[in-house]
């Protein structure tokens, strides 16, 4: 399944939704994407996965690219499918991103 | 000059182009494939090749996307390298084709027909989920991927607990959750044992060691059982197929690709909760067995260098597994010695442990050496400096090393000597009082110029009977591996207590138990470094099969229905656990001096009998005390009279004084019924005649001496 992809800067929040699944060949648009996005120097990148059902290597290293990035960015992970949770918690990226199920994450980061 | 020339320095451009793919020169080390600036540095070792192409793929693409050559002029030496720019790397596979000679009488196996897997490869894809059937058609099984050093480690590094203080747990990553009573969420997997960390703690053990975790093909030599239609596998995975390479079907997550970061998580977390890591590594021999087998890699890379091979170019056999790796070739000892300095940097492993270690000491042609390079530079590495290094001494060519391994100062061993005697003296064997005062000591016989640190002291490991078929069978009973029960070692030193295999007698089960306790409150009582198989903390079976290499179901994997129904035996094992770490006399890494070097008035260690100070070492005894005196310890504690009855009736031990107006008090009597059988310390009753113990028959009493 493709996956689909659209943008926002709300402030200092960059949104970004993602369907479908995020594997090897759909990650260099993403990749370009959250780079473009945090050009404007958000502090929260909110990423809404709900309708992600697969999340491969390539997908979770933008994590880590745009922390590398920008250390001090928060990374929200609104209603994420379990099966994108396992891939986190396994591979230790869990700790580095806030799960929420609310789209409204300051609530969620308190 | 503007800005932007400055930043962008141009040390890497390419320089030529094949197929639109642009590439130049690269950098002859490291070996493997390491990611630089816009591209990938290929590198790779071959002294008979003629010419080298480098193979890229897609991901699990059938076919190469492009073949590039090695230009000439990017040979230095033996070393073919190569900068390949703008690869997709999340997504690329990669491996070699060497022209070469065939000439199996000269030891070249080259194959120019064949793709084959980079020795240096940091992942390696084609068995990323377990037990998952493979696509017997593809021309490259095996692949070289790449790996990335982005972890985030939160400033954790191996641990260096003083290797007296250990107490390992050997276990399988698969078989120790794959039941699904062990209720995780990724049976088999690293996973799955960051969510048994709980349970490691509650048996007190500080270190894992894991059978091997290199990637290996659970495919190789796979079979039907001839009777039942069993698949069998290679499921302890003895075979490497690449050293740098965690095996993908251990990970939750192989599937994405993603086993290195799982098993980053798995140790780092184990290293939050004070649990070092050993790994079991195999370095004997490789998955591509003997002149029958596959090319996978070495072969058809450099035959010559990596194998020893007889001067008509076969291969020798001293792993009993098809080749022998040359690790004594300067370039193969580099390699070794790469690859355990990549485990212990890149993934924090605390140590490692050799199987068929002795191997590493033959020379090129298999003869022993006295002064063996790869051992001692080993035993002298920087990087490895802090870890443990433990060796299989021995190996299948005939060489038995315990006690004269050549050690550097650093090599401790599988203490072979300590599992045999403790097996003769816990079955009632007579003539073994004296051994087993050594053995309990550390084994100063073996290991006088080493320490006891030298000795692992184990009973049972993953390769022979678990501790409960250990006093459940007499023989082994192999059926299940499907060659008609002719593998597995016929010296076990078992005793089945009168019934071979389960018994529903309560008398059989009783006296079990007890041997049971006997047995692991000896193996924690001795100096040296205690070691247990997954399971026996509970009584696992393997229902008599002592070499499941080949088993991935029920018989190999740990029980978890027995946590509850044995409960008795994990509260006995970890209060055992607990009672050494409580006791420092018990972990030092000198030998007992039998004198007193603390103006305490008592040695050290002394040994007795049914009678204070009159040990019985004649032929016909089955009986042995000994008392360590506790201010010998630092910290200093209670005295520790140990008493061990081996005869079939009780027998009274007269006691010597507990002193200073102290008494003794029990902690530990195997033949009591739990939870008699074993106090926490504040617990421990005084006991009631302080003149003498009665030792039940096969029995094994512990006392503390306390203020009254």
């Amino acid at each position: 399944m493709a996956l689909e992809m659209s943008s926002s800067v709300q402030g200092v929040k960059a949104l970004l939704t993602l369907s479908g699944e995020l594997d090897g060949s759909s990650a260099p648009a993403v990749r370009e994407t959250v780079d473009r996005l945090l050009s404007s120097s958000p502090s929260h990148l909110v990423l809404s996965v709900e309708k992600l059902s697969f999340m491969a290597s390539a997908g979770l290293r933008i994590l880590i690219f745009a922390k590398q990035k920008q250390p001090s960015l928060k990374i929200y992970f609104v209603k994420p499918q379990e099966t994108v949770v396992e891939t986190l918690k396994k591979t230790g990226f869990y700790q580095g991103v806030y799960i929420t199920d609310s789209e409204n994450i300051d609530e969620a980061a308190g | 000059m503007n800005r932007t020339d400055m930043e962008t320095r141009i040390d890497y451009y390419p320089t030529h182009e094949h197929d639109g793919y642009r590439f130049r020169r690269g950098h002859t080390l490291p070996f493997g494939a390491t990611i630089v600036p816009n591209g990938v540095n290929f590198s790779v070792f071959s002294s008979s090749a003629t010419s080298c192409t480098l193979a890229l793929f897609r991901r699990h693409e059938p076919e190469p996307f492009v073949e590039i050559d090695f230009p000439p002029e990017f040979r230095i030496g033996d070393v073919y390298s190569m900068i390949v720019f703008d690869l997709d790397y999340e997504e690329l596979e990669y491996g070699y084709r060497f022209d070469g000679p065939f000439d199996p009488d000269a030891g070249h196996r080259f194959d120019r027909t064949k793709i084959v897997m980079d020795p240096y490869a940091r992942v390696v894809g084609g068995r990323d989920v377990w037990r998952e059937q493979p696509d017997w058609t593809n021309l490259y099984p095996h692949r070289s991927r790449l790996a990335f050093d982005d972890f985030d480690w939160e400033g954790d590094r191996p641990i260096e607990t003083p290797i007296q203080d250990l107490v390992i747990y050997e276990m399988h990553v698969r078989g120790f959750t794959a039941q699904p009573l062990a209720r995780v969420s990724a049976p088999g997997t690293f996973a799955a044992i960051r969510e048994k960390i709980p349970y490691l703690k509650e048996i007190g053990v500080n270190c894992i060691e894991l059978l091997p975790i290199f990637e290996f093909d659970e495919w190789e030599n796979s079979r039907r059982h001839p009777d039942t239609g069993e698949l069998l596998l290679n499921y302890w995975g003895y075979s490497t197929l690449g050293f740098f390479a965690p095996k993908a079907g251990y990970a939750a997550t192989g599937r994405f690709g993603m086993q290195v970061d799982e098993l980053k998580t798995l140790i780092k977390e184990l290293h939050q909760n004070g649990i070092e890591v050993i790994l079991d590594v195999v370095f004997n021999h490789t998955a591509e067995g003997d002149h029958r087998g596959p090319t996978i890699s070495f072969r058809g890379i450099d035959n010559r260098t990596y194998y020893m091979l007889t001067p008509g170019g076969y291969y020798y056999n001293f792993s009993g597994c098809g080749n022998t790796l040359n690790c004594n070739h300067p370039v193969v000892r580099n390699m070794v010695l790469d690859c355990l300095r990549y485990w212990a940097a890149e993934y924090h492993v605390d140590g490692f442990r050799f199987d068929l270690a002795s191997i590493l000491g033959r020379d090129q042609n298999g003869a022993p050496l006295s002064n063996p390079p790869l051992l001692e530079s080993l035993a002298y590495d920087p990087v490895l400096s802090k870890c443990k290094l433990i060796a299989e001494a021995w190996d299948a060519g005939g060489m038995y090393q315990v006690g004269s391994f050549p050690a550097y100062g650093r090599w401790a061993e599988w203490n072979g000597k300590y599992r045999d005697t403790i097996r003769k003296f816990i079955k009632g064997d007579l003539g073994l009082v004296g051994e087993i005062a050594t053995r309990i000591q550390g084994s100063p016989d073996l290991y006088y110029y080493r320490g006891p640190t030298a000795s692992i002291n184990f009973i049972t490991c993953h390769d022979g009977f678990t501790l409960w078929d250990l006093v459940s069978y007499n023989g082994k009973h192999n059926e299940a591996n499907g060659e008609y029960n002719n593998d597995g070692s016929n010296d076990n030193e078992s005793w089945n207590c009168g019934w071979e295999g389960e018994s529903a007698d309560p008398a059989v089960h009783a006296l079990r138990m007890r041997q049971v306790k006997n047995a692991l409150a000896i193996l924690l009582l001795s100096r040296g470094v205690p070691m247990i198989l997954m399971g026996d903390e509970i009584g696992r079976t393997q229902y008599g099969n002592n070499n499941s290499y080949c088993l991935d179901n029920e018989i190999s994997w740990m029980d978890w229905g027995l946590e509850n129904r044995n409960a008795e035996l994990l509260r006995f094992t970890s209060l055992m656990v607990r009672f050494r770490r409580a006791h420092s006399t018990l972990r030092k890494n000198w030998f007992y001096e039998h004198r007193d070097r603390v103006g305490s008035g008592k040695p050290d260690i002394s040994f007795h009998g049914t009678e204070v100070w009159r040990p019985d070492f004649s032929p016909g005894s089955r009986t042995l005390a000994f008392l360590l005196c506790g201010k010998h310890g630092e910290p200093p504690h209670g005295d520790i009279y140990v008493a061990m009855n081996t005869y079939w009736d009780g027998l009274p031990f007269r006691l010597p004084d507990a002193g200073g107006g102290n008494v003794w008090k029990v902690a530990v009597n195997t033949s009591m019924p739990s939870p008699q059988d074993i106090y926490e310390l504040p617990d421990a009753p005084r006991l009631e005649n302080q003149d003498e113990v009665i030792v039940g028959g096969r029995s094994v009493v512990v006392l503390v001496s306390d203020r009254a």
